[in-house]
This record gives C-alpha cells, structure tokens and sequence, in this order.
C-alpha cells in the first residue's frame, strides 16, 4: 500500500506532524519525534528518487480526479533529487536544532519552532512535487509564511525588521507569480503543468502568455534572491536562529531555483523561454554581476553569517549561470550545485552556529583563536570552506568543473574565466575567516575555560556534511548520474512537449 | 445596466485606493480598506462569484479590518511624512503597470462563452459534477473534491499563521489577580443587544457551514463568522470571560484537530483503497461517499478556522490589554 | 491594483505597507474573477432550467487565495506589533538611524 501512495509521503508525513506537535506539548519527545518525520521523509525520498530513476516517471492523482481536473503529483528525477537534499537536511538540521535553539530560543517557543519547522517542510515538498500550478502557490504560501515564523524567532531585535522585509517582499513575489499564473490560465484554460505545456505552444508569441512569463520570473526572482531582488536575503539570514538559517539556506531557495526550472523547462519550453525571449542572456548578466557584487559584499562585512548570506546570493548567481548557458551540461551542473550547495552552506552555517553557541557572537573578532580552542568546529568550517572555494576532492569543485566545460563547450571563454575569478573572491572571504581563527590569537577579555568543543549533537550532522562533502567530491557517481539524467529529461521532454503541440496545431 | 453598476463600483473602487495613498491618517486608511474590500465583494457578486464575494466580505472587510484596527491601537494612528523620495517606488510601479496592460492587449475578449478557460476544463466541472458529486453548488465541489489537496493545503497556511502569531505574540496567561477590567462593563444597552445577537449569530454560522453544499457559504465563511460572534463577546464582556468560555489552549488544540481531522479522511481514503482523498471510497455508493467526505473536510475547515481566527484574535487582544497596563 | 502596490513600496508606515499588499491582492482577485464572467451566465449553482453557468474554477482559486492573504496580513500585523514593541516606532525612515535594520 505505501508503494502506491510513495508520492504523497513526503508532503503529508510532515503536514500532519506539525499539529500533532503543537498537541504533543514541550518535551524531549517532540524532538525525537520532529527528527524521526523528517528521516522518515528523507527515506520515502530516497526511494522515491530510486523510483524515478527506473521508470522515469511517477503521477498521483490526488481525490481520484485524472488530471487537468483534480491535482495531479508528478515525480521525475530532477524534483526527486532536490527533494532528498531537501529532506536530508532538514534532518539533520533538527538533530542539530536540539542544542542549537536551547540556546538561541525562549523555551516557551520550543514547540513552536518544530511546528514551523516541519510545516516548511511540508511546503517546500508540496512545491517540489505537485505537477499544478495553482498548487504550487499554495504550498509556497504555507513555506513562506513558516518561513517568516522561523526568522522571527532571533533572539536579536533586528530578526523582526528582517522578517518583516522578507513577509513583504515574500507577499509581493507570491502575488506576482499569482498574476503570471493567472495569465497563463486565461489563456489555455488549464492550470496542470503538462496540460500548460501542450496548451501554451499553441498561442505562440501571444503578448499576455508573454507578460505571464515575466510575472512568474520576476516573482520567483524574489523567491530566489535574485541578484537585484535579493535585499531580503542578508538581514533575514543574518538575524535568524543559526539553525533556521542553516536549513533555509541548504534548502529555500534551491526550491525557488527549482520553480524556476520547473517554469522555464516544463511550461514554457526553453526554445521558447531562451530563443524568443532572450531570457538566457539577461540570466546571465543578471547572474554574473550577482556573482561578484555579492561576493564583494561577503568580503567586506564583519558578521560571518552576512558574509555567508551574501555568499549563498552569489552561489545562487553560479546556479542560473549554469542554466543560462542553455546546454545539457549547464542545467546539469544548476542540479548538481543545488545538492552541493545545500551540503556546503549547512555545513558552514551549522559551524558559525556552534561558535555561537561557545562564544555568544559571530562577528569575525571573535573567531580569533577558536582553531585551538574549537578544534572540530573549525576543521569543519575550513573544509566546507574549501569546498565553497572549489578545491579538488570537494563537491565544490565538482560543480564548478561542470559548470567550465558547459561555458567552453559553447565557446564562451569570458564566462568560464569569470567564474574562476569568481572563486578567487571566495577564497577572500573565507580566508578571513580561516586566517582569524588559526592564525591569531584568543582575544583576552575571553574565558579560555568556558569556550571548548560544541556538543557532539550539534558536530554530528555537521560532520556527517563534511564528509558528504568529500564523499559526494571524491565519488561522483550518484550525483552526475542522477543530475545528468534529471537535465536530459528536462531537455526532452520540453522538446517533446514543443513538437506535441506543433501536430496539435497543425 | 450590470455593465453601469460594475463601471460606477470599479470607480469608487480606484477612488478609494488612490484616497489611501495621500491619507496620512491610517484609522482613515483602515476604514478605507474596509470599504474597498467592500466594493470588492459587491463587484465580484455582479461577476457571478457569490462564494468569493461572501468570503471576502467577511474576510477581508471584516476579519482583517478588525485585526488592522486592532494594530493601529497599539502603534498610533498618525502617519509621519515620508523622508525618501517617491520616483523610484513610481517608475517600479510604472514599468509593472505597463507590463500588465501590454499583457491584456491579447486577453481573450470578457464574458465570452469561447473564451480557453470555459471550453477547456471547466465544462467538466458545470456538467459533470451535480451527477458525479451530486450537489448543487460546483464551487463547493471543485473546492472539496477536484480540487481537495488546495483546501487542505490552505487549512494549513491558516494553521500556519496561527503558528506565527503564536510565536510572536503569545497569549498571556490566565492570571485572574492582574486582569484588568476591559470590555464595556457599564453599557447595558450593549451587553443586552450583544446576548442577544451572539446566539444568532452562531446559528448563521451553523447554516453557512452545512448549506454550503447548496448555496453560497462552507467552512471557511462559517469559521470566520462563528469566531465574529466569541470576538463580538470578548469586545462587550471582556478577555477575561471570554478566556472563560474559550481557553487560548482549547482553541490551539482544536486548530490541530481541524487539520487532522482534514487530513484523517485522505487517509481513510487511502486506506480503502482509493487515492489520497478520494471521497468515492468512503461509502459503497460514490455519490454517498463523496457527501460524506465534503461534509467532514467543510467541518475540519471550518473548525481550524474558527479556532485560528478566535486565537489571533486573544493575541491581539492580550497585547492591547498588557500595553494598557504599562 | 498599481495603487496597492505603489503604497507598498512607497508607504512609509508599516501597517500602510500592509494595507497596501491587502489593495493589491484584492486587485489581483477581481482580475482572476472577470476571466471567470461568462455573458448571460448565473452563479455556479444549480439550478433548474439555467444552462448557462460562470466559470466555478476561478472562484474557487480565489477563495483559496483570499485566505492565503488574510493569513498573511495577521502575521504581517503581529510582526508590526512586535517592532513597536522593540523599537518604539513603526516608522520606516526612523530605523535608519537605530542601527542598520530595514
């Protein structure tokens, strides 16, 4: 019976756990039982991801209702393969999470975050996985508004104005997509992404299909953080409990970048979206600067966890430049850096929040001295570090190898250039951080006694990141695979899709 | 004559939102929204959409105006002058106003019966669903049924908000000592007319809930009215007895129950065999089946909203009463 | 519905924000129901004798939608409500000069 119904799993398991832990009450048991949803979730992922690997495939109708109808569930390799980075992490964040918020979070609100927690997880499986685009919106609702629930949860003041700013640019970005997606409905009556697919084709070059494209982009772009949209990403980061923004920043918006390849790939079909459009090229100009402004802006602040904000903006700007190069291996190597990704930056936030947790402040001064006196803590920064750098052996280099061949396989020599110079910005500003914790010494005013090792419970799934790290950069295997035949299939079926309809109108 | 009555609201509409941005008062502002969610639903019923005209005036002109209000009370009514200058928010604005009147240059023409999106999917549901579901009203059906996981998924973004007001917010606790006297303990008049309509209320709240499968109305609409009446009884006797009657806990727990409860038919579903959600299973005969899952479905939402919407409201209202007290 | 969006933008108030993101959802709602309007139709009920009928599906979107925003709008006010409480002031331009928030 749980084979037939594998495709709602993920979504539901969660969705009905978060009332049930707000009926359940304070305790360690909620813990435990938030973590044991959430693996339970990665599970049916993983073989959900074994699933679509075989038979390339899966639809659910949800009521019973085929189709353009009722709601339809599709899994296909590229969400299944988002899908388990997503639910992986959210595990480990929660194991995480346990010392982590005792810390960072009034105990009252303990209950509250788990709640949160797995209703974000309910929300961002529901958009991976629903083939409806009426539903999407749903789901990014319930996302985002857990989302706001958890930034605002900082211990910090500014966590509020930051929430606030994401609910309102969140809102807006929401409402924008709504609008795109009401266009698209107008005119081809449907609103499940293959029947838009075979619809779409029909109304070529028709201005309101035109405009519901450039709504539904610049309303993910916001979602996305998008580099002139992402003013909401650094404050919210920054002010959020270490462990929420370890998980948003593995998993958010890699869901929104999703969304978008979703839209561009099996809406609208990419000859459509890049060669009419022009889109690739504003992409990637977009996503160029995105990438050196940012991570000039990571270079120049003092808090670490803005550093790593303005970094995820940047590496968000390394994933659209892969899709904006319009190949097989460029979309390849957008997938594979959202897996890498989420391994490398839940790693380092999950570090940064462990300092927090010894020292009591993340600014750079007071890593000073902290590779002695937190020995483990630091190792993992610096490999993940390394990693976000593009060293070899790490997933880092992995993406950004994949990512120079697709430039040079089209012959553009500038961008694969600019992406290596991109890299040499990263090593600036995690060499800040590496240099102040290894090679100065413990500022005085510090008790070296109360500052030693962060619990086991906190460096547990960082670890367990780290040596995904080097893992998933040494054996390559399961992530090219899955990614290459995830961007195949993406290329195929949107031409597919584009000569279905080309007979339908014929 | 429609025609006259929609141009003539579409311009009291567009006079009232201009009117919001040179306000500087915002109690004026709030009642301006009011009004326009107003407008609104007066629009939408020459539209034909009964539903969503009874949803967003009791949603919109209603719950939101009152939660506004309630903001305002604590963070002052005045609005300062603004410092920054406007030219950057007015070409934003432009360029997107632009862009939505490029986009309905190739709008399929209004009203028209041969528009995409009466021909495509919606024929199914006008004529199909009265046999396929046997009721009545279609946006009942397509809500529950065709389109169930949507609903369910919006029970949870209103369970969700709960969970974020709850984490901002609070609810203070039952202390009897320091409760302060709110309420307007000294207006009979009030206190004898609002005996009498809470009560009533409740009962329309009941209507709307289980007529929603044949006229206008369901859970969503009756949640929203049913907590209309526990706030008319907090604003007139006080958060203290209110408490009294519905403990914050209680409703925290009912919320849950809704969504479960939601929830629990997909499941039941699933396991006589059908998908997750699929009414035709719960009873031998579909059409049964089909009866009885939207009439626990609509009593899930309209619990979880009921519970939610009281429950933000005691947050609110808490927060007014502590700022009081300081 | 430019009008909601430019008093987001532009409003210096946080609940005028708010009220503001409310015009242009409204906005946005009545655009999905005019697609739904169909000539001579009646209200998606049945009824004996009617055969033309307006489009149920988007009506059903909105509700879903309106429900979406009021849920927004209350945590939205609470937030509000909080930064009164942190900051004293709920005024956009005069949290420049506490530190570097918004």
């Amino acid at each position: 019976m749980l084979e037939q119904h594998l495709a709602t799993l993920p979504i539901l398991l969660p969705l009905i756990a978060a009332p049930i832990t707000l009926l359940l009450g304070r305790s360690l048991f909620l813990w435990i039982f938030a973590t044991a949803i959430s693996a339970l979730a990665c599970y049916f992922s993983w073989q959900l991801l074994a699933a679509a690997l075989t038979e390339s495939v899966l639809s659910y109708a949800v009521g019973g209702w085929p189709a353009p109808w009722g709601i339809e569930l599709r899994v296909d390799a590229a969400n299944a393969f988002v899908l388990l980075a997503v639910s992986a992490l959210s595990t480990l964040v929660l194991i995480y999470s346990k010392d982590s918020i005792e810390k960072e979070i009034d105990s009252s609100k303990h209950t509250l975050y788990y709640t949160a927690h797995l209703l974000c997880l309910a929300g961002l499986s529901g958009i991976l996985l629903t083939g409806d685009a009426f539903n999407l919106f749903v789901f990014l609702e319930i996302s985002s508004l857990a989302t706001y629930t958890l930034v605002s949860l900082g211990s910090d003041r500014r966590c509020l104005t930051a929430a606030f700013r994401y609910l309102v640019m969140g809102t807006i970005g929401a409402t924008f997509i709504l609008i795109g997606v009401g266009m698209l409905y107008m005119n081809t009556g449907t609103l499940n992404m293959l029947d838009l697919a075979n619809r779409i084709d029909i109304y070529e070059s028709n201005r309101t299909i035109n405009t519901g494209l450039a709504f539904i982009m610049v309303g993910v772009s916001i979602k996305l953080a998008l580099f002139p949209l992402h003013m909401w990403l650094p404050a919210a980061y920054t002010h959020a409990p270490s462990a929420v923004t370890a998980f948003l920043a593995s998993t958010a918006t890699k869901v929104a970048f999703y969304v978008m390849i979703r839209f561009i790939f099996t809406i609208f079909g990419w000859n459509y979206v890049f060669e009419e459009m022009g889109m690739d090229l504003i992409l990637m100009v977009l996503a160029i600067v995105a990438i050196f402004k940012c991570s000039y802006m990571a270079t120049v602040q003092s808090n670490v966890k803005t550093v790593l904000a303005y970094s995820s903006v940047a590496q968000i700007g390394y994933m659209i430049l892969g899709v904006s190069l319009v190949s097989v291996t460029g979309l390849m190597s957008g997938l594979i850096h959202i897996f890498n990704h989420a391994l490398m930056k839940g790693a380092l936030f999950m570090a940064v929040g462990a300092v927090f947790y010894r020292v009591g402040s993340v600014d750079i001064n007071a890593f000073k001295g902290l590779g002695k006196q937190m020995p483990l803590t630091m190792a993992a920064f610096t490999i993940a570090g390394l990693s976000i750098i593009g060293v070899p052996l790490t997933v880092g280099f992995v993406s950004k190898w994949y990512l120079v061949t697709a430039a040079l396989e089209q012959q553009h020599w500038v961008v694969a250039a600019l992406v290596l110079a991109g890299s040499l910005l990263a090593v600036v500003y995690i060499g800040r951080v590496i240099e102040a914790a290894y090679f100065q010494k413990p500022p005085a005013s510090r008790d070296s006694n109360q500052v030693k090792e962060a619990p086991w419970l906190m460096l547990a799934p960082m670890w367990a990141l780290v040596l995904a790290n080097i893992y998933f950069g040494i054996d390559t295997s399961l992530t090219t695979e899955a990614a290459r035949s995830a961007s195949e299939w993406l290329f195929q079926t949107s031409a597919i899709a584009a000569a279905s309809s080309v007979e339908v109108s014929q | 004559m429609g025609d006259l009555i929609d141009l003539v609201l579409l311009a009291m509409l567009a006079i009232t939102a201009l009117q919001m941005i040179f306000l500087k008062d915002l109690f004026a502002v709030v009642m301006l929204f009011g009004i326009y969610s107003f407008l609104s639903a007066l629009i939408f019923i020459n539209l034909d959409a009964v539903d969503v005209a009874f949803t967003e005036a009791s949603v919109g002109a209603g719950i939101s105006t009152v939660l506004m209000l309630g903001t305002l009370a604590l963070t002052g009514r005045k609005e300062k002058k603004s410092s920054h200058s406007s030219i950057l928010p007015l070409l934003v604005v432009c360029i997107t106003g632009a862009a939505l009147i490029y986009g309905t240059l190739d709008m399929p023409p209004f009203g028209h019966p041969n528009n995409p999106i009466h021909e495509h999917v919606a024929p199914r549901y006008i004529e199909e669903s009265p046999k396929e579901i046997g009721l009545p009203n279609m946006v009942t059906s397509v809500l529950a049924s065709y389109r169930g996981f949507d609903t369910l998924g919006e029970t949870v973004v209103v369970f969700a908000a709960l969970i974020g007001v709850l984490a901002l917010l609070g609810v203070r606790r039952q202390e009897e000592n320091d409760v302060p006297e709110s309420g307007f303990k000294a207006h009979h008049v009030l206190h004898v007319v609002a005996r009498f309509f809470i009560p009533l209320i409740i009962l329309f709240a009941l209507y709307v809930q289980f007529h929603g499968d044949f006229g206008p109305g369901g859970g969503f609409q009756a949640g929203v009215i049913a907590a209309a009446a526990f706030i008319l009884y907090t604003l007139v006797f006080g958060l203290s007895r209110a408490f009294a009657v519905v403990g914050p806990k209680f409703l925290q727990a009912l919320a849950s129950i809704g969504v479960l409860l939601y929830a629990s038919v997909g499941f039941f579903s699933m396991y006589k065999g059908g998908q997750f959600l699929d009414y035709s299973k719960l009873a031998t005969d579909p059409i049964v089946g089909q009866h009885y899952g939207i009439i626990i479905i609509e009593l899930g939402v309209g619990i979880t909203v009921f519970a939610v919407m009281l429950s933000i409201f005691y947050a609110f209202g808490s927060q007014a009463e502590r700022s009081n007290i300081q | 519905m430019m009008t909601g969006f430019y008093i987001v933008i532009s409003a210096n108030n946080l609940v005028k924000k708010i009220v503001g993101l409310n015009v242009f959802q409204t906005s946005v709602f009545m655009l999905y129901i005019s697609m739904g309007k169909v000539n001579g139709g009646t209200a998606p009920i049945l009824v004996e004798g009617v055969t033309t009928y307006s489009n149920p599906l988007p009506h059903v979107l909105i509700l879903t939608a309106i429900v979406v925003g009021v849920a927004t709008t209350s945590v939205g006010l609470a937030l509000i409500i909080r930064i009164k409480r942190a900051y004293g002031t709920v005024e956009e331009n005069e949290f420049e000069n506490q530190d570097d928030a918004i």
